[in-house]
């Protein structure tokens, strides 16, 4: 073994998947077993101790999976990794980490709609609540902040507004409290942006988009960076002897690996949302093209973008400052905009973003329909806006198309009867 | 010598054989027995506690000290050291004295004296890692768990476990 930092293009090929001990198989394995054979019975106790690294039951760990794990750490210069079965689960195993009922938490309100419903629904019912803030507006975000406040919660590029948070002065801002910034990078991916490099203590994504990179799957990770001190008197589920597991205390015996052992051997575990096999296996192969999909993806969106600003029946686009997904308007608003959609033929009118496909969708009439009109204007959904998710097919389609079905667009009743 | 590279602490972990905990509990609950008994039951090592306190940890005889371990089983080839970093000094005289070729200081057993004078003396010192952690990153077990190994290798592996 010789000492190197290896680049990023590397590790997404290769960290988590050395060469298969046992056969010698240079590709990744699919371990699909519910659960591993025992050497001994102190072996087992050992391993149900938490004292010794292997696999009991798929629930709790998988190699298939590991990998996966290993990988996303790896890319996002984390300690370690957890995944889930969807980027919500995701979410939701780490804010159940780190708070309970009586708790609290702070999040950016430019956010997914579907997080918002998660934070402002289901956890509250769950006893935590939230309070949301303009994720630039960092005197709101502090004044937000309570004595019972767990975590600091924001989008790398908020879902669809495009807005990017200081993920550095959030950081700042959190540390300041004894809280830890708690990032969705699903937008970015850790090819464009890895805010544990800015500060940030927890990384989620939605593995389902860019990670899978092909629209094939479901799936979430939690990547934690092991330097925040959960020591510090705020986190009783970690620094207080644990019911839940023998009375450990999980950040005396486990140190910097606390918070993931804990979410792991406590979470995961009773919650039960974790990753297939086979799921691991396919979001192992998107990584492998990660960087080259990336690369491809931004070029593509900044040419449709540009393309958009020159056409007439655009109102307005708000281009990505980083990544490929943005928002524009047509001309006509709501109206028009669904005349747009229904004439478009090769861009896929569906609810999701990072597919090699380019898709399309009207967020206030799908992702953040769920929101009312002022949890809309606050996460920066504007009623007429379309969101694109540029792919990688060739430019010159994509905006052919795009051009067909702006013109149809603006076309009113004509273009009703004409299909 | 301050190692402080993977490739470093991999080769000290590969070439030793005895190992001294100094300092490892009896009691489940601590980080010390947790990293005592995965050495034991997972790793090579010959083993053995140092704790005045204690007569043995799971049948393993623990010595009241350094010195009268290695009076019955000459120097260990590394000192592992759970003991408050105001304390090490002294026992890095010892480890000296006793000619143990490396110190291994666990998470936050940090004294800048003790470090200098291990390495002035030609010892090998790993400071602020632990034993356990730095085993499983070599051998396969961090990687079982999720965590980030930072091994890069197409090698197929002959200590994998």
């Amino acid at each position: 073994m010789q000492d190197r930092s290896f680049g990023f293009a590397t590790r997404a090929i290769h960290a988590g998947a050395p060469p298969d001990p046992t056969t010698g198989s240079r590709a990744l394995p699919i371990y699909q077993t519910a659960a591993f054979v025992f050497g001994t019975t102190e072996q087992a106790a050992e391993l149900f101790q938490l004292r010794s690294y292997g696999h009991i039951y798929s629930r709790i760990s998988n190699p298939t999976v590991a990998a996966f794990e290993e990988r996303m750490a790896s890319l996002e210069g984390g300690l370690g990794g957890i995944a889930f079965s969807s980027g919500l689960a995701a979410q939701l195993c780490t804010v159940l980490a780190l708070a309970q009922a009586g708790d609290h938490i702070v999040s950016s309100q430019n956010i997914y709609g579907g997080t918002v419903t998660q934070f402002s629904i289901t956890i509250r019912r769950m006893g935590i609540e939230t309070s949301f803030a303009p994720v630039d507006d960092f005197a709101a975000i502090e004044a937000a902040i309570r004595p019972n406040t767990k975590l600091l919660f924001a989008e790398t590029i908020g879902n669809p507004s495009g807005t990017l948070a200081d993920l550095a002065g959030l950081a700042k801002l959190a540390h300041k409290h004894g809280i830890p910034l708690v990032v969705d990078n699903t937008f970015a991916s850790p090819y464009l942006c890895r805010p544990i490099e800015r500060g940030a203590d927890i990384v989620v994504h939605s593995a389902t988009k860019f990670i899978s990179g092909h629209g094939t799957t479901m799936g979430g990770i939690m990547v934690e960076s092991g330097r925040f001190d959960f020591a510090n008197g705020k986190f009783p589920l970690l620094s207080e002897p644990s019911p839940g597991y023998h009375n450990k205390v999980f950040t005396e015996t486990f140190g910097e690996y606390a918070f993931l052992m804990r979410a792991r051997a406590e979470v995961l575990r009773d919650v039960g949302a974790q990753m297939s096999p086979m799921d691991a296996w396919i979001l192992m192969l998107g990584l492998e093209t990660l960087p080259l999909r990336m690369e491809a993806h931004v070029r593509n969106a900044k040419a449709i973008a540009a393309y958009l600003e020159s056409r007439p029946e655009v109102e307005w686009v708000r281009p990505p400052e980083m990544g490929s997904i943005f928002t524009f308007g047509i001309r006509g608003g709501r109206e028009a905009g669904r005349r747009f959609i229904d004439s478009l033929e090769l861009w896929s009118h569906l609810a999701n973003v990072g597919d090699a496909k380019s898709l399309v969708i009207h967020p206030a009439s799908t992702t953040h329909s769920q929101l009312n009109d002022d949890e809309m204007r606050k996460a920066g959904v504007a009623p007429e806006a379309v969101r694109l998710s540029v792919g990688l097919e060739d430019v010159d389609d994509l905006t052919w198309d795009l051009g067909n079905a702006l013109e149809a667009s603006q076309r009113g009743a004509l273009a009703e009867s004409a299909r | 010598m301050i190692l402080q590279t993977p490739a470093q602490r991999r080769d000290l972990l590969e070439r030793s054989k005895t190992v001294a905990v100094v300092g490892a509990s009896n009691n489940p609950m601590r980080p010390s027995y947790t990293v005592f008994s995965y050495l034991r039951t997972q790793h090579h090592f010959g083993i053995a506690a140092i704790n005045p306190t204690i007569a043995e940890i799971d049948g393993v005889p623990a010595y009241p000290s350094l010195t009268a371990y290695a009076q019955a089983n000459g120097a260990p080839d590394i000192v592992d050291v759970f003991r408050k970093p105001s304390e090490v000094t002294a026992l890095v005289q010892e480890a000296i004295a006793v000619g143990a070729k490396a110190i291994w200081f666990q998470y936050g057993v940090i004294n800048e004296e003790a470090i200098a004078l291990a390495d002035k003396a030609g010892l090998d010192v790993v400071v602020d890692r632990c034993m356990k952690v730095e085993s499983a990153r070599f051998n396969g077990g961090l990687s079982m768990t999720g965590l980030n190994s930072g091994i890069i290798t197409s090698r197929r592996s002959e200590t994998h476990a």
